[in-house]
């Protein structure tokens, strides 16, 4: 900690801050309950494993969900093999999605542009497909895999543990539900933040950034950069993984959708909606992606007509018609807006405007009248 | 990151880092503390109860959704005492008021489920935690259905399961809070197998074409076990992913394959796909084994076979129910519901709205909201006047035993809705079965999962 530039350190302590006390500012905003929160921390630690690769290393991933699900169907299968308790699970998770990490990541990294990003589509929708079809003995197919009364649970029989009900994931015997499985991601969440502030400060995040900037130009110093790729593959896969198993334990069921393109895609949209290649632009990303799914599409005719009831008969009726079409199941239409706006006019995403908010209070005594300064895309 | 260029020296930076850290880590405990006042999950302490609806608006199921969604919103409007009433003096034995359910207005949240189980279970966390949901209800697809009955066994929140169809569902993965009023597979190819002997011969050859999830799958189970006890043979059975729209790789290996009836397991928007597909592909007009090519779909709902348009022609199917019966309960509601929307509900609706009505008569019974007793007024209820004929919410396996109808593609439809025709109905002890043969175990109700 103390070797740590002042500005890192008061972005790490302002992020801690924000993250634990997410459960009181996010009240006024219908978000602060417990699902959501988890979600948020989840997303947010794969976006923050993505940009590692993305926003770091330059390599535009299409396939990051496949490293989510293996995490998933990793710890649940955990669950149901092993015990209830969540400590296996992860370590197993971030195992097996690492290993699948560098068996993929070697492949595709043989290729970097477009043709990388191809490739990890590639077997991304591969791994889903097989996980939807050939591999139902493992993944249940579109059924999901499920925890039940009669798992082995060869660690917990022989610890003779016993399970009443349905069984649930525990830490140490404590549940996991609600307030306290949110804080149990938050604090993954803030360790996930914490390396990859790390990782990024390091000789090691220099000479991504320097892949990131020319390759070709790293190759003639002398640098082989294949095992650098390759371990930001792999990192940023067990990042997904490490996600994708705390998914499972908030909520044991991993089904196949999880490592849909859709959801490859979804990540890439996080990343760039909150600025790739910053730190926190990701995570900002993350949550506003999965705040618009959760309450926007929750909105139905019924909220709206309360919402526009002050207007005149007609006009109101007219609103609800057209603001219906951005709600519910066409929260899409809004993000896609929302997207759309922030590419074209804030090329680096939110964190570009943040930027460009904290230059103006930052010049405007010093040059007053003068004009705005030029913006920086993010790297 | 440059957003504060200049300011703070580092000890004040550990100062309110720390404050932050020591207030926050009391933040749970304030939050917990929430928890206490109420003695089981979301418990109605104000002038509502609120249904959490779990639909599925998007996707392969999204039509049945849709019905199901118009269905809830009637149930509602009828608890409450508003609309014509509906079932609501039908039922037998009833203990509505139609002020409500013990005397709190009923309200309802919805969420699109998708028909993917991972975001169905994400909407019932959501419509549970967020909106205070006492009951959920809803959902096409089985999936989707074992899915949100696992969490609500979690979560202490009875779920009253909308259309699904898989053995699995009060079977394999039964739950103490979940409910079945729709028949399940076994039912189906037991109801069916008979007549489809009567018809097509007792030495067919089937190919089957089948939903890959756990409805599909014990959909062909279950309809295989009951052809093959007629003396049919099983050639093959061929796995097909859920949403897919295109089938023609899957017909082409039929021509070829010596069989002579094709049993279609799909539901939804795949049959719409796969059976008119089948029928373009001139299935039913060849020849195979000296005999006419037949095609048979289990499950069959009003929708569908109004999707698939004149493919459905002549083709068997089973239904939960049909809006053409001619008893009291579903000339009211068929009446309620097409003044409502105008047109006649589909099965998926009306187990919807039955589903409904069930719950709210059992927490009358029980006179409280409490899970455990609700459940217990459900269990081993025998009731009547639902459209289905007597019928029994069986205690062991949390299914409903009941009439099942075996219907037939009407040849000659006389309106857009007279799609199919009642070709049976088979009686309710004729399609009861032992609730082990499918194993899985109910777990306690007791004591009631407190939710956050």
């Amino acid at each position: 900690m103390a070797a740590m530039p002042r500005n890192d350190l008061l972005l790490f302590a302002g992020f801690t801050l924000a993250v634990l006390t997410m459960p009181i500012w996010l009240a006024p905003f219908g978000a602060a309950y417990p699902d959501l929160l988890q979600r948020f921390m989840i997303f947010g630690i794969f976006a923050v494993g993505f940009n590692i690769l993305f926003g770091l290393t330059g390599y535009l991933s299409f396939g990051h969900a496949a490293f989510f699900g293996v995490g998933s169907y990793a710890a649940v299968w955990s669950f149901k093999l092993l015990s209830l308790d969540v400590i296996p699970a992860m370590i197993f998770a971030i195992i097996v999605s690492g290993l699948f990490a560098l068996v993929i990541g070697y492949i595709s990294l043989r290729r970097s542009g477009i043709y990388f990003s191809i490739l990890t589509l590639a077997f991304a929708q591969m791994s889903y497909n097989m996980a939807y079809s050939v591999l139902t003995p493992i993944t249940n197919g579109e059924t999901g895999l499920q925890l039940t009364q009669s798992d082995p649970r060869h660690l917990d029989s022989a610890l003779a543990a016993t399970v009443v009900g349905q069984p649930i994931p525990t830490l140490l015997g404590q549940s996991l539900g609600g307030f306290s499985g949110f804080y149990f991601c938050a604090g993954f969440l803030i360790i996930a933040f914490f390396l990859a502030q790390r990782i990024t400060g390091s000789p090691f995040g220099m000479m991504l950034k320097g892949i990131k900037t020319n390759q070709t130009r790293m190759h003639y110093t002398g640098f082989n950069t294949k095992p650098y790729t390759l371990a930001a593959f792999v990192i940023s896969g067990m990042y997904a993984g490490l996600a994708g198993a705390l998914l499972a334990v908030t909520d044991p069921l991993a089904g196949a959708e999880r490592m849909q393109w859709t959801a490859s895609g979804e990540v890439v949209l996080m990343t760039i909606l909150g600025g790739a290649g910053t730190l926190v632009g990701p995570v900002i990303g993350a949550w506003l992606i999965k705040y618009f799914e959760n309450i926007f599409s929750a909105i139905n005719d019924g909220i709206l007509r309360r919402f526009f009831d002050f207007l005149p008969d007609g006009v109101d009726s007219a609103m609800v018609t057209v603001a219906s079409k951005f709600v519910g199941e066409g929260w899409f239409l809004t993000l896609g807006l929302v997207f759309v706006i922030i590419v074209i006019f804030l090329p680096g995403g939110i964190m570009e405007g943040v930027r460009r908010i904290a230059h103006l209070f930052n010049r405007a005594p010093k040059a007053p009248g003068k004009a705005n300064p030029q913006p920086q895309p993010a790297e | 990151m440059t957003i504060l260029k200049r300011g703070f020296s580092r000890r004040r930076v550990l100062q309110t880092g720390m404050a932050g850290i020591l207030a926050t880590g009391i933040t749970p405990m304030i939050f917990s503390r929430g928890a206490w006042a109420q003695e089981f999950c979301n418990n109605p302490t104000g002038d509502t109860v609120t249904f959490g609806l779990n639909l599925p608006l998007t996707g392969a199921y999204a039509e049945e959704g849709a019905d199901e969604q118009k269905a809830y919103e009637l149930a509602v409007q009828h608890l409450n005492g508003e609309g014509d009433g509906g079932l609501l003096t039908l039922l037998q034995p009833s203990a509505l008021k139609g002020n409500g359910i013990l005397g709190k207005k009923v309200a309802f949240v919805t969420s699109d489920s998708q028909t993917k189980a991972d975001v169905a279970r994400a909407g019932a966390t959501r419509m549970i935690e967020r909106d205070g949901a006492i009951m959920v209800t809803g959902g096409s697809s089985s999936a989707e259905a074992i899915a949100v009955q696992g969490l609500c066994q979690e979560m202490g929140v009875i779920f009253m399961a909308g259309l699904t169809h898989s053995n699995d569902t009060t079977g394999k993965d039964k739950r103490r809070y979940g409910f079945r009023h729709f028949f399940n597979a076994y039912q189906s190819g037991v109801g069916l197998a008979p007549l489809l002997g009567q018809e097509y011969g007792t030495d067919r050859r089937a190919y089957h074409l089948t939903a890959d999830y756990t409805w599909g799958w014990t959909q062909e189970e279950s309809i295989k076990n009951a052809t093959e006890a007629l003396g049919w043979e099983t050639v093959q059975t061929v796995r097909t992913p859920l949403g897919t729209t295109d089938y023609s790789q899957y017909l082409t290996p039929i021509l070829n394959s010596g069989a002579d009836v094709l049993i279609l397991n799909h539901y939804g928007l795949d049959m719409v796909n796969s059976l008119p597909q089948a029928v373009q592909f001139g299935l039913r007009d060849r020849q195979a084994n000296g005999k006419d090519f037949q095609v048979v779909t289990p499950l069959i709902s009003e929708l569908m076979a109004k999707g698939a348009g004149e493919a459905v022609k002549g083709v068997f199917g089973t239904s939960n129910w049909h809006w053409n019966l001619q008893d009291p309960g579903t000339i009211a509601f068929t009446k309620s519901f097409g003044a409502a929307y105008g047109s006649p509900p589909s099965q998926a609706a009306h187990t919807a709205y039955v589903q409904a009505l069930l719950y709210a008569d059992a927490v009358e019974r029980a006179g409280t909201f409490y899970p455990p007793e609700v459940i217990k007024a459900l269990e081993g209820f025998e009731f009547d006047g639902m459209g289905n004929g007597p019928t029994l919410y069986r205690a062991e396996d949390h299914q409903c035993i009941k009439n099942v109808l075996v219907v037939r593609g009407n040849e000659s439809p006389t309106s857009e809705f007279d799609v199919l025709n009642i070709v049976q109905e088979t009686p309710r002890e004729a399609v009861a079965y032992d609730p082990a043969i499918f194993g899985g175990d109910l777990g306690p109700a007791e004591p009631a999962p407190i939710c956050a």
